[in-house]
């Protein structure tokens, strides 16, 4: 299960004054909580700050890197956002997204090419947001094509079906349940993550939706989230379940995490 | 002993669509005036669903079962409306603009505005600014209302709002601007009528305009 620190995005007011106000205390706070929680990638999202937003990157890539020791995912919709953020990371990216829509995708793939970073890539294309899995498989399959042919392996490849919040339509959370399900069968070697927290925007509780959620996709074969690690419960959730997918092989990290308190609650 | 229409305020905030049914047919067969049952009862009821959710009191699906029974009700009293020869309610001229796919936002407030009794054109996302001018010499909406959910497509709004003006068409139609990246400010700085934070307020700032 690759996990993905959410906290440092610019549509949080807070994270946004402190990158605004180069709070850096602040903001290696949030690096190294996120870091100690053990996630494998910190995202980092400056795109509210409009046109300071590739400066903006090009300062807080290479410090959120010193502070974790953590590669990132290099959060925009803004091609001249990311190859500012790529073109000062050390080690390999993730770059944080390619999309099926044609103008993004012309703007972006110059930088999968130069880069070869790891890729995520939103199940969404020129027709808007998908509504069901085959269209889902259908955008999906044809962005593996054109990225596998810019020299990036099917294994740094992450999908993202897009989480639809649950408030607005009971159906979404099936939806994207089966949308998991049908790209684990069709593109099986790529990764499959989610933003989790999309499902509960508008719910009281948020959490619990959240905790939810991330079992029952992980049931159908989602290996990648964007989540708060700050979240205990959450974590522990993702290693019960690991075990009960026999995915920790004997429980070992389920145990290990166990005699080091992380199971506590 | 009349129809207790206090009782239908309470079931449109609360979403009871078939209670709200049975009272609304109950105020019409009993000559309650459906311009009376509407802006006294229902809209208000609505709009306390909306302060609800302002106090964080109420949530997203409350506020789409509140809808849906405002819907039940408006179902019987616009024929009523219609044929006792009463105004328009207004039409509102809606969409996501040009670049952007997001429709989850623009589509609560469509709902609520047909729920409200609006007559709402939905243009669905990704429309271009001249789709936008075409539709208004068209439907000749009273508002328009403008989406987006992208820091880098709410610059389009500034187009359409232009388009309108160039047209000749400014005059005819009140503009409203919603999403994420969106201000009072920003929508005054591309020259719109007014900004509504949620959906609620786009539902208030149109009966604001039309009544």
């Amino acid at each position: 299960m690759i996990i993905i620190g959410e906290r440092i995005n610019s549509t949080n007011g807070k994270i946004r004054a402190a990158i605004q106000s180069r709070d850096l205390e602040a903001l290696r706070a949030e690096g190294t909580l996120q870091a100690e929680a053990g996630v494998h990638y910190l995202d980092v999202n400056a795109a509210e700050l409009r046109d300071e937003e590739p400066a903006s990157l090009a300062w807080l890539v290479p410090f959120l890197q010193e502070v974790s020791g953590l590669p990132l995912a290099i959060d925009s919709p803004s091609p001249q956002a990311l190859a500012a953020g790529l073109a000062v990371h050390q080690g390999r990216a993730l770059l944080n997204s390619i999309t099926g829509e044609s103008e993004r995708y012309r703007g972006v793939m110059p930088l999968v090419r130069e880069f070869q970073p790891r890729v995520v890539a939103l199940c969404m294309d020129d027709r808007g947001m998908p509504r069901t899995a085959e269209e889902r498989v259908r955008v999906a399959s044809n962005l593996v094509t054109g990225l596998t042919n810019a020299g990036i392996a099917e294994e740094d490849i992450f999908l993202d079906p897009l989480v639809k919040p649950i408030a607005v339509d009971p159906s979404f959370g099936n939806e994207v349940l089966d949308s998991i399900q049908a790209l684990r069968r069709e593109l099986p070697r790529c990764h499959i993550t989610i933003g989790l927290s999309n499902v509960s925007f508008g719910m009281p509780k948020g959490k619990w939706l959240n905790r939810a959620f991330l079992t029952l996709a992980m049931g159908r074969g989602l290996d990648s989230v964007f989540c708060d690690p700050a979240d205990q419960h959450l974590l522990a959730y993702l290693r019960a379940t690991r075990v009960l997918l026999g995915l920790d092989e004997f429980g070992e990290e389920y145990l290990e995490a166990a005699r080091a308190e992380k199971l506590a609650y | 002993m009349g129809v207790d229409l206090r009782a239908l305020y309470e079931a449109v905030s609360f979403g009871k669509a078939q209670i709200v049914r049975q009272l609304v047919q109950q105020a019409v067969d009993e000559d309650v005036p459906p311009h009376e049952v509407l802006n006294n009862y229902m809209v208000p009821a609505l709009q306390e669903v909306g302060a609800r959710f302002e106090r964080g009191e109420a949530f997203v699906p409350e506020m789409l079962i509140a809808a849906r029974a405002m819907q039940v009700g408006v179902g019987i009293l616009r024929p009523v409306m219609v044929s006792g020869g009463g105004k328009p309610m207004g039409k509102v001229l809606i969409g996501t603009v040009q670049g952007d796919l997001h429709d989850i936002g623009k589509n609560l407030v469509a709902m609520l505005l047909q729920g409200a009794g609006f007559d709402v054109v939905d243009l669905g996302t990704d429309v271009p600014a001249d789709k936008f001018i075409e539709a208004v010499r068209l439907h000749s909406p009273d508002v328009v209302g403008l989406s987006a959910l992208l820091t880098s497509t709410m610059l389009k709004m500034r187009e359409v709002i232009n388009g309108l003006e160039n047209n000749g068409l400014r005059g005819q139609v009140k503009v409203m601007l919603g999403g994420a990246p969106l201000s009072a400010k920003v929508a005054d700085e591309f020259g719109a009528d007014a900004y509504g934070r949620t959906a609620f307020d786009a539902v208030s700032l149109v009966q604001q305009w039309v009544s």
